[in-house]
């Protein structure tokens, strides 16, 4: 009987002494589909990653991958899994074929399977050139590409990413990125994790926001972005004077100012009406406006206004 | 993914083997690419045995039973003392995969753990073997001759063997604890630096003080010192022989559950 969750959570907790980690969480990951774990620094997505890949023993809950659990049948779901981890875990002084059929060789592929399969992720991952070269002379991105590519020799089934994309330049994110599109179109099953709401909106199926080791957020990105809020129009003027008078001639409809930069926001239930009626109070008022901008709430929203708190906490701390 | 993949089917021994092939073949090309350490293997003997011979040949001479040529009684020292200091690189490589995230990734394989160990003890022996083999042909290159027969080769070569073996295990234990690689390196400099020259490997004991001498002559590395001396010399080996054996085997005995324990306990937790 195999259940529709690949991945499944309940309850995980972890703690390092007196520091509590994780405390209860919970993941359901469908067949086939992506879940982005997102969540600042030392929210504990590694922790998470660590238990899930058999390589951190936990202390509640439970944990099974594929129906396996991951700490009696540890065995069965590393023959089912690949994993990035956080910082790349290649061997340098082999070169990148070599790591990759060493790693096929690993997961029980016959060496001429492990080396076909290689040559196949070299191309894939425009590592052709470099393929003879020892990974001490790539770059971070080439690297990061062989570590991913060394995690998906046996295409395992589930695979886990931790942040595949920090320390990536924009071209090489965008390479990453579409290489992670091919793997979910191939059905894989994949958990990531990342700092970047972007990636999450682009790749994920399902979003879960950690912070502290605890669930404060999930569903799909709209969902989540719907929960902070409506558009808002923004609109900046020329000094606090002018300021003023538009607040005094929007009424209610302003949602939040700022004194020092002279900008009002206003929410908008509806594009085509909203914006046209407050350019019009303003406009019947004689205030005259410098700029405005129509503002679509984005996943960076959700991620600060969740993890607000902690935020605040850590910048204070930064100022002392 | 248009490759359709074979996997094989062994039984657990056979695949632990494997694994461990794996990581030999892994840790021998470490070797070969490194290319410092490299170039240390080579010429680190021949400067030992050269200076050994040159700068103290003349006074130790003096103090050697008649008929034996400091060139001679040297070689068993310089062998020990060599291949001890060459283990200690199997704890600094050790100390390096475990910083890494490699050692992570073999862990999140289906595959033997021990295999890490193995590789790295195991190719350390062909590293040792060829620094030996380098300081033996020097030897003869300045005169160094032997009476020993092909009989007497085979139980030189065991011994060998068997001492890099136990001595690398006994440094992938400080390999597994180290928490840095200079750390590693003050470790073996406080084990290893005492342990070859508090011994017979570059004088006999009857030149020391009682004290240092009770212990030079009852320590483990005098006894492979002694019965590799024995070998070469053609002299009798007494109880060399079999103390150094049961010393290293000892040795094995000890050190290779507890780095293995110590390796799972501190790659999960
Ligand atoms: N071995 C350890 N011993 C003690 N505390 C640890 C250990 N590993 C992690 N922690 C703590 O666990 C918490 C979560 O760490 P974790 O690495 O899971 O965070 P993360 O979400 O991956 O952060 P980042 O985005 O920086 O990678 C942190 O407070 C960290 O200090
Ligand atoms: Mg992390």
């Amino acid at each position: 009987m195999k259940n529709t969750y690949v991945i499944e959570v309940k309850g995980l907790t972890k703690s390092y002494g007196s520091n509590h980690v994780l405390k209860g969480i919970d993941l359901r990951v469908e067949r086939g589909t992506m879940l982005a774990l997102l969540g600042p620094n030392g929210a504990g997505k590694t922790t998470t990653v660590r238990i899930l890949s058999t390589l951190l023993h936990y202390d509640g809950g439970s944990v099974t991958v594929e129906g396996y659990d991951v700490t009696r049948e540890a065995d069965k779901v590393r023959g089912v899994i690949g994993l990035t981890g956080q910082s790349a875990a290649v061997d340098e002084l082999l070169t990148g074929r070599e790591n990759l059929v060493m790693m096929g060789r690993l997961y029980r592929l016959t060496a001429q399977s492990a080396k076909a399969r290689a040559q196949e992720l070299l191309e894939d991952f425009s590592l052709v050139e470099a393929a003879d070269r020892p990974a001490k002379t790539y770059s971070g991105g080439m690297r990061r590409r062989l570590d991913l590519a060394v995690s998906l020799i046996a295409t395992p089934p589930v695979i886990f990413l931790d942040e595949p994309t920090t320390g990536l330049d924009p071209r090489s994110r965008l390479a990453m990125w579409a290489i992670i599109k091919k793997l979910m179109e191939s059905g894989t099953t994949i958990l990531l994790t990342t700092q970047y709401l972007e990636e999450a909106d682009q790749l994920a199926d399902k979003i879960v926001v950690i912070d502290g080791g605890k669930v404060i957020a999930e569903g799909t990105a709209n969902e989540l972005k719907s929960k902070v809020g409506k558009d808002r129009l923004e609109l900046t003027f020329a000094n606090s004077k002018a300021l003023e008078s538009a607040v005094q001639a929007l009424g209610k409809r302003v949602a939040d100012t700022n004194t020092k930069e002279f900008t009002a926001s206003v929410t908008i239930q509806d594009i085509n009406t909203d914006v046209t009626s407050a350019l019009d109070a303003l406009a019947r008022s004689h205030v005259s406006v410098q700029s405005m901008a129509v503002h679509k709430p984005t996943l960076d929203d959700v991620f600060l206004s969740l993890t607000g708190k902690q935020k605040q906490q850590t910048t204070d701390e930064e100022d002392v | 993914m248009a490759q359709e993949l074979v996997f094989e089917k062994h039984s657990r021994p056979v695949q632990a083997m494997v694994d461990s092939l794996l990581m030999i073949k892994r840790s021998s090309l470490h070797i070969i690419r490194n290319r410092d350490q490299l170039l240390g293997t080579f010429f680190q003997p021949i400067m030992f045995y050269l200076l050994f011979t040159s700068v103290f040949g003349g006074a130790i001479g003096l103090a050697l039973p008649d008929g034996v040529d400091y060139k001679e009684f040297l070689m068993a020292g310089i062998i020990v003392q060599t291949l001890a200091f060459g283990s200690t690189t199997t704890a600094i490589a050790i100390c390096n995969d475990m910083q890494k995230g490699i050692v992570d990734r073999f862990r999140s394989l289906p595959m033997s753990n021990l295999a890490v160990l193995n590789g790295h003890t195991i190719s350390d022996l062909f590293r040792n073997s060829l620094s030996t083999l380098v300081m033996i042909v020097t030897g003869l290159a300045i005169g160094f001759r032997t009476s020993a027969s092909f009989t007497d080769w085979l139980g030189i070569i065991g011994i060998i063997l068997l001492f890099t073996l136990a001595f690398s295990w006994l440094s992938a234990i400080v390999g597994v604890v180290a928490k840095s690689v200079e750390g590693v390196q003050w470790l073996t400099f406080v084990i290893v630096f005492p342990l070859t020259f508090a011994s017979t490997a570059f004088v006999p004991g009857e030149s020391m003080t009682p004290v240092l001498r009770a212990f030079a002559e009852n320590q483990p590395i005098t006894h492979v010192i002694e019965a590799m001396r024995a070998l070469i010399l053609g002299t009798p080996i007494g109880n060399h022989g079999w103390m150094a054996v049961i010393w290293c085997l000892g040795m094995l005995a000890v050190s290779i559950p507890v780095a293995t324990w110590l390796f799972k306990r501190k790659t999960s937790g």
